[in-house]
């Protein structure tokens, strides 16, 4: 399965992620350049965390506009594969591939820290191989405060594409959980057909033991099981 | 020329003198500007070359020592780690956010300047006490400004120190180190060879921000000093991010003869440094350079400090190529000169000459002083302290409780959870423990890195002070298991003018000298950052020792926290605790006095060695060297990331008294956990390195449980780790909620 990781002019993850797909993984990834419209036929489009064009605007506002994410769209209304991270899913929304918006902290502060996750729908191209217990994946963004009016959310909920949520070790969801005072705990949603989903932690920084955890693992795992099986 | 003018720059009149001599004429504005900023103390270390001399700057795994933009260190494999640190005290006074963003940006840029990836950042900032508002202000304002700059542009910050204390209140310290790993092969240097050769400015647009920066950084800060605010540069990270894409791609691409960044002193000083090292010469014309804003006058290009910009010196076919990469990175490369054979910097505009002079005058001729020494008299009065004269505190879990929650023993994770410390994912050690560890993708090997200092040992014995911030540093390398490579050294004083000051100075550097040379830890470069001083005095003398070290193999890493339950707990090393100096004689008793903790280096390396070794052989499952707070929040600091519990028992064998060999400061210590069954092993190497280690009782339960017993006394701390922790890890962010 071939992954391609989006770079754009401040991505600074993108090597986060393509050493994920490489190393850990062990699968073939590629680079995909902003102003280029080609995917190189990849099977699964990261977008990678990072400051694209500096955020000075909005996080990922500019980035939305470039000629790489014009052939992402198509890509995902076909069907394929895309994972934003962080910057990636601020890209996402911005792009209008995702509902909401992502607001500054509530602490008004940069946050990086490890946190929980519960999943909420395991049935979703990025979560089938997760267990009845949370994952734990760094945060590191001082936008992540999610946020969508009532009746998106309420969307949302209904049709489980509430992927993630902050939670305690043992899986409660609580306030004191949430590291940026989104909506719900909301830490990661996807889009109808479930193809494209963004979310703020970094499972890439959360692939391998000496890294303090591997449970980011099981997400890529988990594409490579979708691919294989369809 | 009026001698108001000069003044007016900093410029001496006896400096004035020897510009004249120099040049045969009186200079123009232009040329006085020029020389100004490079004999300003920041550019030249006029008052301070001649006492740096004492470092020892080479052996077998020196690659470049000081004297180009920071020094490399041989790591083996074809590899090498680069590193430097340096200071943005004034600006972050006065524009705290800026002020550290930008000094994140100047060192970044020294480091990638060298041909290598920056993969790490750390800092040592000292503030006031934070009771005080307008502290609180610029210690927020320099952690956001700090992680604003590092986390946008992709560079995790891995570790640091912060200290609070009342001498820092005027002017806080801002230092930041920057380390790149590199291939060997790359190396570059700030150097402008080949006669014809084409000189390339890139980046930013120069504007009129920080003119006068060095000048402003070269004075003590006063009631006007907030006027100087402008002097402040912006910083734009996203536009340095694309800069390190950029330059690395064409070094990558070997088409580079010399780079150098834009920093200090702005274009004057990467003009005629890079021509004074290649024995060269170098005119632009200034008409050429890209500007932010219209009507700038000559001398403003020349000294801007316009962040985000380098000088790239090419042969002349690769201009194109290097138009093409900067392109596809959206930045903008302009040719504004050639290199020449006259060893002259000649600036032209439109064509027109508006000032010429030898290269090597303004790089490598700032007189060079040599400052009067006196010993200040507060020397001997501080050392008179004797314990007997210090009460003896009722509670010990009062004090106890009382020292953790000191910001300076506090948990600091109000400051590191504001840094991206994971970027990059190789941070290994994250923030929290003695050093940060990194890995070095495709090979075993890890680095180890750490910045230390102690204003106030400095203050009260600046030679012991100097010996001890190595030693310290040293030490936390060590305790993660890494050999210690090489030294960056950011001196922070007051005004060398002054007699007493200097003598803080020369000492503190004899000091580390001392100490570099015993561990075999040269000092590959670093910077000089005097006159931190306001109307109330100079701040405590504060060496800053940044230190680089070496895993072989990343699995023999360590850290300081217990592992699990039954483990035992060791004392390792020996040496006679102190109240003197300490945070505990400061926190509990507001006193500054006394002789910070000595320090026999035999035995130090002797102790350093048994640990490194005991570590690489797999005996040890944690390792804490004692510093700040002594024995007992040493052994508290293993308890917090694992809430894993302690018992131990210390019987006080002498008279000594029961809060200082809890509280007291001491060198060449360690507590060590170790697994049940590598008892003896770990008594058997100790008793062949010669130091000397006992157990002192083991990871048990939830609580924190210590115990003194002596002749007739038994002292006791008993406390529940969870409370414990609560109040570690709050106390900060308290603090800052005021």
């Amino acid at each position: 399965m071939k992954f391609g990781v989006v770079v754009f002019p401040g991505s600074n993850c993108d090597l986060d992620s393509y050493y994920m797909v490489k190393d850990v993984l062990k699968q073939p990834v590629e680079y995909l350049w902003h102003r280029d419209k080609d995917l190189k036929g990849v099977d699964c489009v990261i977008l990678p965390g990072g400051f694209t064009y500096g955020d000075y605007l909005r996080p990922g506002a500019i980035a939305g506009f470039s000629p790489l994410v014009e052939s992402v769209k198509e890509f995902a209304h076909k069907g394929g594969l895309v994972l934003g991270i962080c910057n990636g899913f601020q890209v996402l929304t911005e792009a209008g591939l995702l509902p909401g918006a992502l607001y500054l902290n509530i602490s008004l502060q940069f946050r990086c820290v490890f946190t929980y996750l519960k999943v909420e729908n395991n049935r979703t191209p990025f979560t089938n191989l997760t267990e009845d217990r949370a994952l734990k994946i760094p945060v590191a963004h001082g936008d992540g405060n999610y946020y969508a009016d009532p009746e998106t959310l309420t969307e949302l909920e209904k049709n489980g594409r509430i992927v993630f949520r902050y939670c305690n070790p043992e899986g409660e969801v609580t306030k004191e959980a949430n590291p940026n005072g989104s909506l719900d705990n909301i830490a990661g949603i996807c889009n109808e057909k479930g193809n494209v989903l963004g979310m703020m932690p970094h499972p890439e920084r959360a692939g391998e033991e000496l890294l303090g955890s591997d449970d980011g693992k099981i997400i890529f795992d988990s594409i490579l099981k979708f691919w294989g099986e369809n | 020329m009026k001698p108001e003018i000069w003044h007016q720059l900093g410029v001496k009149d006896q400096e004035f003198e020897m510009i004249v001599n120099i040049l045969g004429r009186e200079p123009n504005y232009v040329e006085l500007s020029m020389y100004s900023v490079m004999w300003s103390e920041h550019c030249s270390y006029k008052n301070s070359k001649n006492t740096l001399k004492l470092f020892p700057t080479e052996n077998e795994r020196i690659l470049l020592g000081p004297g180009e933009n920071a020094g490399i260190v041989d790591i083996g494999d074809g590899l090498a780690v680069v590193f430097k640190v340096e200071s943005h005290n004034h600006p972050s006074a006065i524009e705290p956010y800026q002020g550290a963003a930008t000094g994140v940006g100047g060192i970044i840029r020294d480091i990638f300047t060298m041909g290598a990836r920056p993969v790490a950042l750390l800092n040592s900032l000292r503030f006031g006490p934070l009771e005080d508002a307008k502290i609180r202000w610029l210690f927020g304002g320099v952690v956001s400004g700090i992680a604003g700059y590092g986390n946008c542009i992709g560079i995790p910050t891995v570790g640091g120190e912060v200290y609070f204390d009342g001498s820092y209140s005027g002017n806080p310290l801002v230092n930041v180190m920057c380390v790149g790993i590199m291939d060997q092969e790359k190396i570059s240097l700030g150097q402008a060879k080949g006669t014809g050769n084409s000189v390339i400015l890139v980046g930013a647009r120069t504007g009129r921000d920080g003119i006068h920066g060095v000048t402003f950084a070269s004075e003590e800060l006063g009631e006007e000093s907030e006027e100087k605010r402008p002097a402040v540069q912006v910083g734009d990270p996203f536009m340095e991010k694309l800069l390190i894409e950029a330059c690395l791609e064409l070094i990558d691409m070997g088409v580079i003869v010399g780079i150098q960044d834009l920093g200090g002193a702005g274009l004057t000083c990467a003009t005629s440094e890079m021509a004074s090292r290649a024995g060269t010469g170098m005119e632009i014309d200034i008409s050429l350079v890209p500007r932010r804003e219209e009507g700038m006058l000559p001398f403003e290009v020349m000294i801007s400090e316009s962040q985000e910009r380098m000088l790239l010196v090419v042969e002349k076919e690769s201009e194109e190529l290097v138009k093409k990469v900067f392109d596809r990175w959206e930045l903008s490369a302009t040719v504004i000169g050639r290199v020449t054979d006259d060893k002259m910097v000649r600036v032209k505009e439109k064509g027109e000459v508006v000032a010429e002079m030898p290269a090597k005058s303004l790089a490598d001729e700032a007189p060079v002083y040599c400052p009067e020494m006196k010993t200040p008299s507060y020397i001997e009065e501080v050392c008179r302290l004797t314990h007997s004269k210090i009460p003896e505190p009722a509670d010990p879990e009062e004090v106890f409780l009382k020292i953790i929650t000191s910001p300076n023993i506090a948990s600091k994770e109000w400051v590191y959870r504001q840094y991206d410390h994971m970027v990059r994912t190789c941070t290994v050690v994250l923030p929290g423990s003695d050093a940060a560890v990194l890995r070095i993708r495709g090979t075993k090997r890890g680095i180890a890195v750490t910045i230390d200092g102690n204003g106030r040992y400095a203050y009260l014995d600046p030679y012991l002070g100097g010996i001890t911030a190595v030693a310290e540093a040293a030490r936390n390398l060590v305790c993660t298991g890494a050999e210690p490579l090489a030294v960056t050294d950011c001196l922070n004083f007051g005004n060398p003018e002054k007699p007493e000051i200097f003598w803080q100075f020369y000492k503190a550097v004899e000091g580390m000298s001392k100490a570099c040379q015993e561990f075999n830890t040269p000092v590959v470069g670093g910077n000089v950052s005097f006159y931190n001083e306001t109307a109330k005095g100079a701040i405590f003398p504060t060496p800053v020792v940044g230190m680089v070290g070496l895993l072989e193999d990343l699995d023999q890493r360590c850290t300081i926290d217990y592992k699990e339950e039954g483990d035992h707990i060791l004392l390792a090393g020996q040496g006679e605790p102190t109240a003197g100096g300490s945070e505990y004689l400061s926190i509990i008793h507001d006193l500054l006095e006394g002789c910070p903790p000595e320090i026999d280096l035999e035995q130090e390396i002797k102790f350093q060695n048994f640990i490194l070794e005991a570590i690489r052989a797999g005996l040890v499952s944690s390792a804490h060297d004692l510093s700040q707070g002594g024995l007992a929040v040493a052994l508290a600091e293993g308890c917090f990331k694992n809430s894993l519990g302690v018992q131990v028992k210390l019987s006080a064998e002498r008279d000594i008294r029961w809060d200082i060999l809890l509280f007291g400061e001491v060198q060449s210590r360690a507590v060590l956990s170790i697994k049940p069954d590598k008892y003896i092993e770990i008594m058997e190497l100790a008793d062949k390195k010669g130091v000397p280690l006992k157990q002192i009782g083991e990871v048990k339960g939830k609580d924190f449980n210590l115990e003194v017993t002596g002749p007739e006394m038994r002292k006791a701390i008993n406390l529940p780790l969870e409370e414990i922790i609560e109040k570690w890890r709050g106390a900060i962010e308290c603090m800052m909620e005021l």
